[in-house]
């Protein structure tokens, strides 16, 4: 066992792990941050994207000992108390989810794509969002969520 | 009085969901989600032949691990659970949740681990040391009609998991007689006939959330809970409680939050027989979630069928005749729907023409690979897949125009009810309006110059058109065996807030709106003061669940019925209080009043508080406000649309890249056309995916080669250009709602018109068809010269 300490959605958290423990079943199973989801074993699906320090990453490709001292961020924690985060409102507004089982990944890793580009062109957003996979909605009203939240939706 | 806000009446309406707030938040609850104290985790040991009989199982080293609390092997799964059932009249091989004596498929169970945490209980299960006698393997199902090089099942002769059914034209209801001479004369008299084989090949349903089950048994109650990732939960509630001996009133089944579906979700599988079993008899809440490699292996996969067309026409494109041939490679074994799916194909060999002979045949082969079910579309994709490519290879062969060759043999407007061949009735459609609004979206003909414009500079471009009508709206029972109705109840609470629980068990189809739309309209309250429950046996008393888009055409009129008939009450106990004859009556604002005088009238929580506490009960009335209904539609919905597409195939590379999309589809009356959207652009993505990157391979000794995402493709937000969506309405008789469904539209018209406009851009090279994915490797080959 390992101890970690890492600060999560703000708050401070220490526990003792498995070596091997993922960061995504460190947030998931011990600090019951269910909302980070799991969709593949190959480090593919983006269903897990959290960030980390402020960048987007993959939680299943972390152990959570490798995340030691770091600031991660959920989706849990990304709204600001009762106001949603701009992308949170782009998803809602544009229908940008239908079984929202990807929708917290594809979330997170929209915030380090508008926070590296705040104004992304549509093929921007399309291949920023290349590591993220939505089986629902054929990503068209994904693309429209993340245009709504960046200010540059043109309606068509 | 304060005065009522106006409500906007909502159906109809871009609603935004209410599901959403939850799920973008990170606050819904999936299967993985839920933990019990005590609960332990299930691991299954897999099978890694594709056939292979079993000599031994060694689970010592496995039970002896310390938190491993149990290791069965499928002959000791045997003794507690029984083999299992499927839901079709079809002839099934014995097939075991763990298999006990030979194993059939990469991935089938072979032995179960209940450990105490889940990394644990994946160590268990990888000390277990299986001896196997390899059996040859089967994976080409034409092959496996030969009876070669094996028996799949001892006792099903060549693998014939469905012996050749005859449809059509000339065969007798009860399939013994079959005459020939109609669809003879067709061919016979034609100026023209094409054939093609075509594969529709086998693909995997992947929704982003893998299956999960838990369960738990509570000895004290003799009860069972068991929440899975389920379409249907209602249906799993009837085989579990079957499986374990026990009343449908001992077992709750709950479907949470379920990350989509997509037809695979419905069997219900050895695993939850399993977790649910060993629960009872171990005494403990069990959890069993699935990876996505197990996905890959043990989660039915979809179509993989072959299809044997011919086309007999006129000169000047009139289709006399069809000849429709239907091989299915459903896997290893039957599971719930598996042999009916492919007879979906063979019922809509019609298609949206007028043909008035008809012949399809179908066979269904067992080989050792992952068994088949329902994929989005279930059966009818394969159908507008087979019948569009076979008309685009006429309209080629006629030097036909494909619009103007569909033009000519559609079923006319005046032709509804219409019965086909096949023996549907299509209830309603316009298919010719579908096809000219899809023309001039599309600008076809400007389209046609942009084509030839870039072959004229050298680049590879090509169009295709599709048009599809589909089976949905799934009953009435005659032909659902699990029962084609929905039930519905609808409750106006004391406080005047409304509880309605719905048996269309959502997954993302978004219900809490359209169906809190529904209710808003009916009863002029606030959405907000509308509670949608569902997925949860315990709350929602009856149902059969989410498939075959039919939750809104037959849940959603379950619902109005039901709340018709809680209106007609409350109507009622409002005129008793208002002292107006309840034919005069509106509801509207939050207000229950006589028409055109809204101050005559009482909110609507005073009429629900009055019937709560009726002093005095009004004549001929029973307390309270609950009212519940049961629909069953006595027909199936036939939604319809056309396809439009552009594509370009790169000369270097092979590549192609899907320039345009358009589509207009005709789902009847819509209630949320902003849920529609994202319902066709969902369907759409997998018809193409399919066309262009998905397939489920196996190596020749039945090994698969596409068990992660490394290997198969899954549909990127790159991959797509913004589709241009459109749609025409013709609204159904079949229920009062005149609504069709939607959900698996997308997957039909667009595979077969990106197929069409692939071998277009390719027609310089003399290429007729090319079997789906369109793999670049192949594209390659016929534009230099290979072989396709
Ligand atoms: S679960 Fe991490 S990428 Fe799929
Ligand atoms: S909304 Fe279901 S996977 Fe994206």
């Amino acid at each position: 066992m390992a101890q970690v300490t890492l600060t999560v959605n703000g708050k401070q958290r220490t526990a003792e792990v498995e070596p091997r423990m993922l960061l995504v079943h460190f947030l998931r199973e011990q600090l019951m941050l269910t909302g980070t989801h799991v969709g593949c074993d190959t480090s593919q699906c983006g269903a897990c994207t959290v960030l980390v320090d402020g960048r987007s990453a993959k939680a299943c490709t972390l152990f959570a000992v490798q995340a030691d001292g770091s600031e991660v961020t959920t989706i849990e924690g990304l709204a600001d108390g009762d106001a949603l985060h701009p992308l949170q409102d782009g998803f809602w507004e544009e229908h940008g989810l239908q079984c929202g089982y990807c929708t917290p990944g594809m979330i997170m890793s929209a915030v380090n794509l508008l926070n590296d580009n705040p104004a992304p062109s549509e093929a921007e957003i399309r291949h920023g969002l290349d590591g993220n996979f939505c089986r629902c909605t054929g990503y068209q009203h994904i693309v429209n969520a993340v245009q709504h939240a960046a200010g540059t939706a043109s309606k068509e | 009085m304060a005065a009522s806000p106006v409500l906007p009446k909502l159906v109809g309406q871009r609603v935004k969901r209410r599901e959403d707030p939850r799920l973008i938040q990170g606050l819904g609850t999936y299967v993985d989600d839920i933990k019990i104290v005590g609960m332990q985790h299930v691991a299954f040991k897999r099978s890694d032949l594709a056939h292979a009989r079993i000599l031994s199982v060694e689970t010592s080293e496995a039970a002896a691990m310390p938190g491993v609390e149990a290791v069965l092997t499928g002959a000791q799964i045997a003794e507690f659970v029984d083999p299992m059932p499927i839901g079709t009249p079809f002839p099934s091989p014995d097939h075991r949740a763990v298999a006990t004596d030979i194993v059939r498929y990469v991935g089938e169970p072979v032995a179960v681990v209940v450990a105490s945490d889940r990394y644990l209980a994946r160590d268990a299960a990888d000390t277990i040391v299986i001896d196997y006698e390899p059996l040859p393997a089967v994976v080409d199902p034409e092959r496996a009609m030969t009876g070669q090089p094996t028996q799949v099942h001892a006792d099903f002769e060549n693998n014939l998991a469905v012996a050749l059914v005859p449809g059509g034209t000339g065969v007798s209801a009860d399939l013994q007689t079959v005459d020939d001479s109609a669809v003879d004369a067709a061919f016979a008299a034609a100026d023209v006939v094409v054939s093609q084989r075509m594969h529709n090949q086998r693909l995997a349903p992947t929704a982003m959330e893998a299956r999960g089950v838990v369960a738990h048994y509570e000895r004290g109650k003799d009860t069972m809970t068991i929440w899975s990732s389920t379409q249907n939960p209602h249906i799993l509630r009837t085989f579990i409680a079957g499986m374990n001996g026990m009343g449908q009133d001992q077992v709750r089944a709950i479907a949470p939050e379920v990350g989509g579906g997509f037809g695979a979700k419905i069997n219900i599988y050895g695993e939850e027989y399993v977790v649910a079993g060993l629960s009872k008899k171990l005494g403990l809440p069990l959890k069993w979630a699935e990876d996505r490699s197990e996905a890959f292996l043990a989660t039915t996969h979809g179509r993989d069928i072959i299809g044997y067309i011919d086309l007999a026409a006129t000169r000047d494109g009139k289709v006399l005749g069809m000849k429709l041939r239907l091989v299915a490679d459903i896997g290893a074994y039957n599971m719930l729907l598996t042999a009916a799916i492919p007879t979906l194909t063979m019922m809509m060999a019609n298609a949206t023409y007028d043909i008035p002979a008809i012949r399809a045949t179908l066979t269904e082969v067992f080989t050792n690979k992952t068994p088949t079910d329902a994929y989005r579309g279930a059966g009818r994709p394969e159908a507008t897949y087979f019948v569009e490519r076979g008309m685009d290879i006429l309209a080629t062969e006629l030097g036909m125009d494909p619009a103007e060759l569909r033009r000519k043999n559609f079923i006319q407007p005046d032709q509804f009810p219409y019965a086909t061949q096949m023996g549907a009735v299509y209830d309603s459609g316009d298919y010719e309006k579908a096809l000219d609004l899809g023309l001039k979206n599309a600008d076809w003909d400007a389209m046609k110059q942009e084509r030839d414009a870039a072959r004229a500079e050298g680049r590879l471009v090509g169009m295709g058109l599709a048009m599809y009508v589909e089976v949905c709206g799934l009953g009435p029972s005659s032909s659902l065996p699990t029962g084609g109705w929905e039930h519905s109840q609808v409750t106006i609470e004391r406080d005047g807030r409304i509880s309605a629980t719905t048996g269309a068990s959502p997954h993302g189809q978004g219900n809490e709106t359209t169906f809190g739309q529904m209710l808003a309209d009916q009863f002029g309250v606030p959405l907000e003061h509308i509670t949608i429950h569902h997925g949860d046996t315990g709350v929602v008393k009856q149902g059969i669940g989410t498939f075959g888009s039919r939750s809104q055409a037959v849940g959603g009129t379950a619902l109005h019925l039901a709340g018709g008939k809680v209106k007609e009450k409350m109507a009622k106990f409002a005129a008793a209080l208002i002292e107006a004859h309840e034919d005069d009556l509106v509801f509207e604002d939050g207000r229950i009043s006589v028409k055109g005088v809204p101050d005559s009238g009482k909110t609507f929580a005073e009429v629900a508080g009055y019937a709560y506490v009726p002093v005095p009960l009004p004549e001929g009335l029973t307390p309270g406000l609950s009212e519940e209904a049961f629909f069953e539609p006595a027909n199936n919905t036939y939604p319809f649309g056309c396809h439009i597409s552009l594509v370009e195939v790169d000369r270097d590379t092979g590549e192609p890249t899907l320039l345009r999309l358009v589509a207009v589809d005709d789902a009847g009356n819509l209630i949320n056309p902003l849920i529609v959207e994202g319902q066709i652009h969902g369907g759409l993505a997998q018809g193409i995916g399919q066309a262009m990157i998905e397939e489920v391979a196996y190596s020749e000794d039945g090994q698969p080669l596409t068990a992660s995402f490394m290997d198969y493709a899954i549909p990127r937000a790159a991959d797509f250009p913004r589709f241009e969506l459109d749609n025409t309405v013709t609204p159904t008789p079949v229920n009062p709602l005149g609504a069709k469904g939607v959900g698996e539209a997308g997957t039909l018209g667009s595979t077969p018109c990106i197929v069409s406009a692939t071998v277009d851009a390719l027609s310089e090279f003399g290429v007729k068809h090319i079997d789906m994915m369109l793999r670049p490797e192949k594209l390659w080959q016929i534009i230099h010269g290979g072989q396709s």
